[in-house]
C-alpha cells in the first residue's frame, strides 16, 4: 500500500505551478495523495491546494519558523511526518533540491532526484550526465524520498477537488540559517519554466545592450519568457535565474528559440524536451543544428530584427 | 579554521557519455576522467579563505576508487594541504558519500565544509545536504558569493535560487556548495603539480570509519534517450515564420 506525501512549492501567497507536476507524478505512482503545506500566513496558499484535483487532504503548518522555506527547519517537520508515508515527492527545482537530501539523510534513506518517468512505485526513471542518458533505478528503501522534473509531467488541472484541511504542529526554529536578503528578478513575463515560449539567448549576442535591444521586441510579440546560456550569465547580460541547461533551469516548451548558443550538450540539457525548437546562428556547424527542427543561418544582428518584424 | 572540501572524479565534462554494452551502466574504461568542475569551484573557494588569512589548512577528501588519488593530487596541486582518500570499489551513493563525510569531519574537526552543488555524471545535487542533515549543521546551497568575518558564529552567504538571489546568515561550523558563479578556478601550475607528488595522502576504508556503503537503489538499466528527428534549415525568415504558423503552429 502505498501513501504519498507531496511538499508544496510557494511563497506563502501563491502555490507554485510546478507543485501540479508534481502531483501528476504522485498520480503516476498511484494511492492516497496527501499535501502539506509548511510557511506562515499561508492560508491563500491552502485554499489554492485544497482545490487541486486527487487529493484526499492537506496538511497545514502555520509557524514563523517555515516561513522563508529554510532547509533546516522544513526538512525536520517532514522527517517528522515521513513516517506516515511510503512516499515524500518534491519539484526537482532550487526549492525541492535545496532541503529534500537533508530528509532523505534523516530518514536513512537514499533519494531519487530528478525523475522524468515512473516505471512502477519502486522504480523511477531519470537522466543521468546532462541527459545523454537515462538510468531507471528501483529503491529498497521502505521510504522513497523523490524530486521530479516539473517539465516531463503535465500538470494537473488547478481546481476541480476539495480536500480536508488538517492542522499539524509546526517545528522550533533550529536557528541555524536565517535570510537576511532577497533580490527577486522583475518581470512582467511569463514564468520561464512555465511559459509557452522561450526566447534565449547566448554568447552571440555579444552584449547585454544587445541581449536586450534585439531579444526583448521579440520576446514580447510571442509573449515569451526569456533565458540564456550560462555563457551569456556569466558574462553579465542577464541575472543568474535566466540560465537554461544542466546546472540552470530545465524548460519544455512548445516553442524554443535558441539565438547565438552553439548548443553545448550543458545547454542542451535543459531544453531538448521542446516540443519545436528553432536555432538562429551563424556557423551552419554548430551542434544547436543538430537537435533544431529549423535552424536559420545567418547573423543574429540582421535575422532577429526581421523575424520581430515578420511576427 | 580548517576547511574540508570534498573532490569528485567525474567522465570529463567534454566526454558524451554512453551506456556499456550490455545497458547495465555506464562506459567509463579508456576515457579522460577530471575533477568534478563544481568541486574545482570549491576547492578556489577554500584557497580564497587560506589566502585572505581566514583558513589555516586545507584538506581534500575523494571517496571510490584508487584512482581517486589523481583527482586528491590535483587538489593539492591547486593547493590543499593534504588529503584523505576513502578507498573502495564499492559503487558509492550519495547518502554513502555523506556518511564517509561525516566520520572524517567528527574526527578532523572542520570550521567549514565546501562541496560542489553537484556532480556532472549523475547530476543527484544530495551530497552536501545530507552531510549538513549528519551533523546537523548550517547548510548554504548553490552558493555565489561567500562573506567570512573571522571569530565571528555565523557568515553570510548569497544563494542563486530560482527567482533571482538570496543571502543566508548561517551559523557555523556549516556546509556550503557551490554553484558556477562562486569563482573562476586557477589552473594548476607545472611547479605546484611536482609540490603535490610530496603532499601527505592518508588512504582509509569505509571499513576504518566503521560505514556501510552497500547501496540502496538498484540500476535496472542504463540507455540513450530517444534521439530527436533531425530537422531542416530554412533559408529565410519568411520560411521561417511559415513553417511555425502552418506546420508546427506553435505562433
Ligand atoms: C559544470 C558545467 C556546467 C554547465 N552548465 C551549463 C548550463 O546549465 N547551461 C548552459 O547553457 N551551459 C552550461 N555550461 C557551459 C557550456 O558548456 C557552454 O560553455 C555554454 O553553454 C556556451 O554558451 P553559448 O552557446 O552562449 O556560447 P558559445 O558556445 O560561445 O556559442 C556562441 C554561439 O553564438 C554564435 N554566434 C556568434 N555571433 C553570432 C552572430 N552575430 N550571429 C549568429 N550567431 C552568432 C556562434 O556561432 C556560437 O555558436 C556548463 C559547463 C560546465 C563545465
Amino acid at each position: 500500500m502505498t501513501q504519498i506525501l507531496v511538499i508544496a512549492e510557494h511563497d506563502n501567497l501563491h502555490l507554485k505551478a510546478a507543485t501540479r507536476h508534481v502531483l501528476s507524478a504522485a498520480q503516476a505512482v498511484g494511492g492516497p495523495i496527501h499535501v502539506l503545506i509548511a510557511g506562515f500566513g499561508c492560508q491563500p496558499v491552502v485554499a489554492s491546494a485544497s482545490q487541486l484535483p486527487g487529493v484526499g487532504q492537506v496538511l497545514h503548518c502555520e509557524e514563523a519558523s517555515l516561513a522563508q522555506g529554510g532547509a533546516e527547519n522544513l526538512a525536520q517537520l517532514v522527517a517528522s511526518l515521513a513516517a506516515e508515508y511510503t512516499h515524500i515527492l518534491a519539484p526537482a527545482t532550487a526549492f525541492g533540491k535545496n532541503w529534500t537530501p537533508r530528509l532523505a539523510a534523516l530518514l536513512d534513506v537514499a533519494q531519487i532526484s530528478d525523475i522524468i518517468r515512473v516505471d512502477g512505485p519502486d522504480t523511477f526513471t531519470r537522466p543521468i550526465y546532462a541527459g545523454s542518458l537515462w538510468a531507471t533505478l528501483r529503491s529498497s528503501d521502505p521510504i522513497k524520498v523523490v524530486t521530479v522534473r516539473p517539465s516531463a509531467f503535465e500538470a494537473v488541472p488547478e481546481t476541480g477537488g476539495a480536500a480536508p484541511v488538517l492542522q499539524r504542529p509546526g517545528v522550533s526554529d533550529s536557528k541555524l540559517s536565517h535570510r537576511t536578503q532577497l533580490t527577486l528578478t522583475q518581470s512582467a513575463r511569463p514564468e520561464l519554466e512555465a511559459a509557452r515560449v522561450v526566447v534565449s539567448g547566448g554568447r552571440g549576442l555579444g552584449s547585454a545592450e544587445n541581449y536586450q535591444a534585439l531579444l526583448e521586441p521579440l520576446a514580447d510579440k510571442l509573449n515569451a519568457a526569456l533565458g540564456a546560456s550560462r555563457a551569456a550569465v556569466d558574462s553579465g547580460y542577464v541575472p543568474n535565474d535566466y540560465q537554461v541547461g544542466q546546472t540552470g533551469k530545465i524548460v519544455a516548451p512548445d516553442l524554443y528559440l535558441a539565438i547565438g548558443i552553439s548548443g553545448a550538450i550543458q545547454h542542451l540539457a535543459g531544453m531538448k524536451s521542446s516540443r519545436v525548437i528553432v536555432a538562429i546562428n551563424k556557423d551552419p556547424d554548430a551542434p544547436i543544428f543538430g537537435v533544431a527542427d529549423y535552424g536559420l543561418v545567418g547573423d543574429l544582428h540582421t535575422l532577429v530584427p526581421a523575424l520581430t518584424a515578420a511576427l | 579554521m580548517k576547511v574540508l572540501v570534498p573532490v569528485k572524479r567525474v567522465l570529463d565534462y567534454n566526454i558524451k557519455a554512453r551506456a556499456n554494452a550490455d545497458g547495465s551502466a555506464v562506459e567509463l574504461s579508456g576515457l579522460k576522467m577530471s575533477m568534478n568542475p563544481f568541486d574545482e569551484i570549491a576547492v578556489e573557494a577554500a584557497l580564497r579563505l587560506k589566502e585572505a588569512g581566514h583558513a589555516a589548512e586545507i584538506i581534500a577528501v575523494s571517496c571510490g576508487v584508487s584512482a581517486c588519488q589523481e583527482t586528491l593530487r590535483t587538489a593539492m596541486a591547486l593547493g590543499a594541504d593534504r588529503s584523505i582518500l576513502v578507498q573502495t570499489d564499492v559503487e558509492l551513493e550519495p547518502l554513502a558519500v555523506a556518511k564517509l563525510l561525516r566520520e572524517l569531519i567528527l574526527r578532523e574537526q572542520p570550521g567549514l565544509v565546501i562541496c560542489g552543488k553537484q556532480a556532472i555524471d549523475d547530476d543527484s545535487n544530495q551530497t552536501g545536504q545530507m552531510l549538513a542533515a549528519l551533523l546537523g549543521w548550517a547548510q548554504a546551497t548553490f552558493a555565489s558569493r561567500l562573506e567570512f568575518t573571522p571569530g565571528a558564529a555565523r557568515m553570510e552567504v548569497t544563494r542563486e535560487i530560482d527567482g533571482g538571489l538570496e543571502t543566508l546568515s548561517i551559523a557555523l561550523p556549516a556546509v556550503i556548495t557551490t554553484d558556477l558563479r562562486l569563482n573562476e578556478p586557477r589552473y594548476a601550475t607545472l611547479p605546484n603539480i611536482m609540490k603535490a607528488k610530496k603532499k601527505p595522502l592518508e588512504t582509509l576504508t569505509p571499513q576504518d570509519l566503521g560505514v556501510d556503503v552497500t547501496p540502496r537503489l538498484q540500476w535496472l538499466r542504463v540507455a540513450e534517450p530517444p534521439p530527436r528527428k533531425g530537422g531542416v534549415l530554412v533559408s529565410d525568415v519568411a520560411q521561417l515564420v511559415d513553417k511555425l504558423r502552418n506546420e508546427v503552429k506553435v505562433i
